[in-house]
């Protein structure tokens, strides 16, 4: 393995895109943070500017106005930058389909690298996305 | 050539970068610990730098040269701070007259790349982090100068870091005597303050400013960014017990005492909450002026 892929698996940073979810996904994210379940440990925190992201976190169904806060972002990320849609919304937009106000799924917008569905995922869930993630990335390196 | 491998690789450079990020990688251990987390591996911080050094870098659109110029400035100028620090520390006699001036006068380069870096990216919320910087410099640097001079004056008017080392080796360190404790006091709080640690790093607040003067950083930039505060987090506590517990500086005694000032940072980082900009300066300005005035009256009188 690369020292490149290597050195991205151990420390991904995590930028947080909220788009229009009920809150409910967000704070389960942060739940990872805390010292149940601390995944800092493997090097993941939460950074406050886009620029410095390695992992945009979506959740939330895109509406008319987060759609296009939501592509600008993907543009203004440092590549390469993965995509993670958590919750049942961001995966495939659930009871919000028929919506007068939902134009399109998050997978639409930018190119999802990990899909965790649940209303709201347990954080459990979450790392076990993560590690596919990771996974998913050693396999590509080995290709 | 002898001078370009100090500059490079001990005591400048590599060494203090590493020791640098391990200190860093102690400040995540300790704050984890201190939340009944588990904390990261050993080898975080690196990993951190050497991903960054594969990312993209981006240039936001309207930034002018000094953008990439400033990681540079910083991180050069605190290399050249910590060759200087380490030289006249391992060979007392090594150093150059007026070294602790240069090392006073490098040590504010950080902050200024930091100024310049985030006023020329042109985004709203870095120039408010480097309107804050600037008044966060403002503040400590008065006591922080005032307590340096009170320190030249205990040993005897002299300049040079090697002369203060042998003083305090003849005469006992500093700290033992009422104005080398006031002193102390205030050049911790002043190191905090230079190190953009918590109480004091309003302008980086990742909640209101969202990183603040590094927001448009990314890549190879954002990397030396963070070397730069990795090698000043080895170089000042090095600085403070030269300055203050210069008495033993053995091998085992330095990386005690270093040991006991990184820690004690923390644990001022992580039991305060942030100070407004404005309450850090009354807080520079008001107390702990009065102190290193203090200081330096009582040395004046030989206390
Ligand atoms: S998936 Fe459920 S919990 Fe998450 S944002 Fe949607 S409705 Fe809320």
């Amino acid at each position: 393995m690369s020292l490149k892929i290597k050195a991205l698996t151990k420390s991904l940073w995590v930028f947080h895109a909220a788009t229009s979810p009920c809150n409910n996904c967000d704070i389960e994210v942060l739940d990872l943070f805390t010292p149940r379940h601390d995944i800092e440990r493997f090097g993941m925190t939460l950074v406050g500017s886009v620029r410095h992201a390695d992992v945009l976190v979506v959740t939330g169904v895109p509406n008319y106005k987060t759609k296009e806060r939501l592509k600008k972002l993907y543009s203004q990320v440092s590549k390469p930058c993965l995509v993670v849609a958590i919750g049942n919304c961001a995966c495939g937009r659930i009871m919000f389909k028929e919506s007068y106000n939902s134009p399109c799924p998050v997978d639409e917008v930018v190119p999802v690298d990990v899909y965790i569905p649940g209303c709201p995922p347990k954080p459990e869930a979450m790392i076990a996305g993560i590690v596919k993630l990771i996974n998913k990335l050693k396999a590509k390196e080995k290709k | 050539m002898k001078l370009l491998l100090s500059y490079l690789i001990f005591p400048g450079f590599l060494f203090s970068a590493c020791i640098g990020l391990f200190a860093g990688w102690v400040d995540r251990k300790v704050t984890a610990r201190i939340q009944y987390r588990v904390g990261p591996p050993w080898y975080q911080n690196f990993m951190d730098i050497v991903k960054l050094l594969h990312k993209e870098i981006i240039i936001p659109e309207g930034a002018r040269l000094t953008f990439l110029f400033a990681p540079f400035l910083g991180l050069l100028s605190v290399v050249l701070m910590s060759t200087i620090l380490g030289r006249s520390l391992n060979i007392y006699a090594s150093g150059f007259s007026g070294d602790l001036i240069v090392i006073v006068y490098l040590l504010v380069m950080p902050a200024i790349a930091m100024i310049i870096g985030a006023s020329s990216s042109e985004n709203p919320l870095a120039s408010i982090g480097a309107s804050r910087e600037i008044k966060a410099v403002l503040a400590y640097e008065l006591p922080f100068i005032l307590s340096i001079i009170a320190i030249i004056v205990k040993s005897g008017g002299s300049i040079r870091i090697g002369s203060i080392l042998n003083h305090q080796a003849f005469a006992g360190s500093n700290i033992a005597s009422f104005s080398g404790a006031l002193a102390f006091i205030v050049v911790l709080f002043s190191i905090q303050a230079k190190l953009c640690f918590v109480p004091f790093d309003a302008s980086e607040a990742e909640q209101e400013l969202m990183a603040g003067t590094l927001i448009e950083y990314s890549g190879l930039p954002l990397a030396m960014f963070k070397l730069t505060k990795a090698i000043l987090l080895y170089a000042l506590p090095v600085f403070l017990i030269v300055l203050f517990m210069g008495k033993d500086i053995s091998p085992i005694f330095l990386i005690g005492k270093y040991i006991l000032i990184l820690v004690s940072i923390i644990l001022i980082k992580n039991t305060n909450p942030r100070l407004r900009i404005d309450q850090t300066l009354r807080f520079f300005w008001g107390p702990m002026a009065v102190l290193a005035v203090l200081a330096l009256g009582l040395t004046l009188f030989g206390l």
